[in-house]
């Protein structure tokens, strides 16, 4: 009896071809009996306090709430290690692939920032490590290519389509169909078949426990509202899930609306509402054509630039318990250099949509914030798109 | 007679010429477009193919190598879409059984039973979805089920032998056994296994086996009938060919004469 969860709602599954079925089942058993066992869950923890440096701390932005003219608390994950909340998840996986005996790690990343937790997790655990990563991110992206190098992985450039996310996975799991039996392949995201958008959850959601417990401790109440970003939604996942049960917190995710929804170029599935497909071994929110191809997503933000969604994202949008709005670039890249000015952070461009949308809206509200990452890894393509003065 | 029956019919056919397997060879709907597509796949007709694999292009196709993806991207690019892939199946199906090769995103996105019948309507046999395992497909099953479409399953060597056992059970037309561990294209050589993957999958089915991934030379089409395969599935070979070529139906052709020879 498993107690993963292959659906949510209509969404999730297992859409993949038959040679990786062997594969996620045995991962699926794996993880089932790997998170029941203390002396699994007791060195992740152990790792996750020492190494990564959590409890990530919550934090009053005093001088963005004045701005936004209600109270904002950031959930600081871009002060973890490797910076941002990619390591959560990428240190569980690669202890449970080291478990299983696998030697060989595979990735896929758009930001850099899986890449380059998966990267820093096998040279910790002394793994092989191969990360896909489209052209066009590896350019936007630099710094964090050259880290994984230092850090011993090696970058497979993906040349397909836009040279974004969307073929570096799908580059992924050709790899993985190609060499299963050696290789664990990282998912970075609540996407990908079951068990994945489950275990993926499962290991983000130290962050919303965290936060509620921080909560509670700092301002004596839970938020009124529970803001993230959303890519494939890794960390608005994470943070939601220990919120879900609480009826006065709305949780808000903040998708890529790029250059505008109207325009089709965006990475918004969730928030456009089209119809829901197949992609990457997954039925959720997509983006795709009347004819059912995938549609290329746009956004200056390389982590939201992905034209697909978690499962259960999409069943949390239908059953009304979250709701998915857009932010542009033009306003993630105002609330950037806004953070930036007035709290001396400087937060990831996938970060800055949320923060964008709570500065946008809400006056009297109390706000929790996933600052899911830094943005030291965005200033080349920030710079260059920001007003000089 | 339905599309199940008129596969059944070809590899019975095939082995009643006293031929060692059927072949099945594979192109890319809309590559390098569509008119030369159709002309491909009647050129398969003409030079001995008994059953034609039409594949139906997709923006993301996971089971497939470098070949047979970029045949898709260009044949996307060059304005392709299912029904036009559809009208060209409707012109080789009058000569032998086509088997569309399709992606599950472009059945959901239609709905399952308008896709079925658009396929009964262009006068398909059967289809086979490369990302729907057998775990997915109960809706998928049932809707070709009513309209004598044969839904082929794919086995792989990675497949335990409870999962192979279910699939045999519930495959239609033919069981379709993937060679190798691994997404479709050439080798160097067949798989030291194949006899074993191809007498496991037999072992478990009624319907006759065939063998596609990495057969890429007449020789390894031959030593997959050997290894006790009743149809062998040449693609990516094809589809080089088809790129490769000035004149890509003459260039097939003369190919699957070559393939069909060592199958005699």
């Amino acid at each position: 009896m498993s107690a993963v969860e292959h659906r949510f709602g209509p969404y999730g599954g297992q859409y993949v071809p038959e040679t990786l079925m062997p594969a996620l089942s045995e991962l699926e058993a794996a993880w089932v009996q790997a998170r029941a066992d203390a002396a699994f869950s007791g060195e992740l923890d152990k790792l996750l306090r020492d190494y990564v440096g959590r409890p990530s701390p919550l934090y009053r932005a005093r001088r963005l709430s004045e701005a936004a003219g209600h109270t904002i608390y950031l959930k600081r994950e871009d002060l973890n290690h490797t910076g941002a909340h990619k390591i959560n998840n990428a240190l569980g996986q690669a202890l449970l692939a080291r478990r299983m005996g696998k030697p060989r790690i595979i990735a896929e990343t758009g930001a850099g920032q899986h890449g380059v937790a998966t990267a820093t997790a096998c040279a910790l655990l002394d793994l092989e490590c191969v990360v896909y990563m489209g052209t066009e991110d590896m350019r936007r992206q630099k710094p964090n290519v050259e880290r994984m190098g230092l850090l011993g992985a090696r970058v497979e450039p993906v040349e397909a389509g836009a040279r974004t996310l969307k073929e570096a996975v799908s580059a992924a799991i050709r790899d993985w169909v190609t060499n299963v039996e050696s290789t664990h392949y990282i998912i970075g995201s609540c996407v990908g078949p079951a068990p994945y958008p489950a275990m993926v959850r499962d290991l983000q959601r130290v962050i919303g426990d965290e936060a509620r417990e921080q909560m509670l401790a700092e301002a004596g109440r839970l938020p009124a509202r529970v803001i993230a970003c959303v890519g494939g939604g890794s960390n608005s996942i994470g943070m939601f899930i220990p919120f879900v049960d609480d009826p006065g917190v709305e949780l808000v995710g903040v998708e890529a609306a790029g250059e505008g929804l109207e325009t089709g170029r965006h990475g918004a599935p969730l928030t456009a509402a089209g119809v829901p497909g197949v992609l990457h071994g997954a039925f959720s929110a997509i983006m795709q054509d009347e004819d059912g191809q995938i549609l290329e997503a746009h956004s200056i933000s390389a982590g939201l630039d992905y034209p697909g969604s978690g499962p259960e994202h999409a069943w949390l949008r239908d059953s009304g318990r979250a709701r998915y709005v857009a932010v542009g670039d033009d306003e993630a890249l105002r609330a950037f250099a806004v953070t930036a000015r007035l709290e001396g952070i400087i937060p990831a461009l996938e970060s800055a949509h949320a923060l964008a949308w709570a500065l946008s809206t809400g006056h009297g509200e109390l706000d929790l914030i996933c600052l899911s990452g830094r943005g030291d890894k965005d200033l080349a393509e920030a710079l260059s798109r920001l007003d000089p003065r | 007679m339905n599309g199940g029956e008129r596969i059944a019919e070809a590899f019975a056919s095939a082995r009643a010429d006293g031929r060692r397997a059927a072949l099945m060879p594979y192109l890319m709907g809309g590559f390098p477009d569509l008119e030369a597509s159709r002309e491909v796949g009647l050129a398969y007709a003409d030079a001995g193919a008994d059953l034609v694999e039409l594949g139906v292009p997709f923006s993301d196709p996971l089971a497939d190598g470098p070949v047979i993806h970029a045949a898709a991207v260009s044949a996307l690019r060059g304005g392709a879409r299912f029904d036009g892939v559809l009208g060209a199946a409707r012109a080789i199906a009058r000569r032998v059984p086509v088997v569309l090769m399709c992606y599950s995103n472009l059945i959901y996105v239609r709905g399952i039973d308008r896709f079925a019948d658009a396929l009964v309507a262009a006068g398909l046999s059967g289809v086979i979805v490369p990302d729907l395992p057998v775990d997915e497909a109960a809706e998928i099953l049932e809707a070709c089920d009513q309209r004598g479409l044969a839904l082929v399953p794919l086995v792989a060597p990675t497949t335990p032998a409870d999962r192979l056992a279910r699939i045999g059970a519930q495959a239609r037309g033919f069981l379709y056994t993937v060679s190798l561990t691994g997404t479709t294209g050439e080798r160097a050589a067949v798989d030291g296994e194949l006899p074993q993957v191809i007498a496991r999958a037999a072992a478990v089915t009624d319907v006759p086996v065939a063998v596609g991934f990495g057969i890429g030379t007449p020789d390894q089409a031959a030593a997959a009938a050997a290894a006790g395969a009743d149809g062998v599935i040449v693609g990516t070979r094809l589809v080089r060919a088809a790129a490769e070529a000035q004149d890509p139906a003459g260039a097939v052709r003369d190919l699957v004469r070559d393939f069909a020879a060592a199958l005699r």
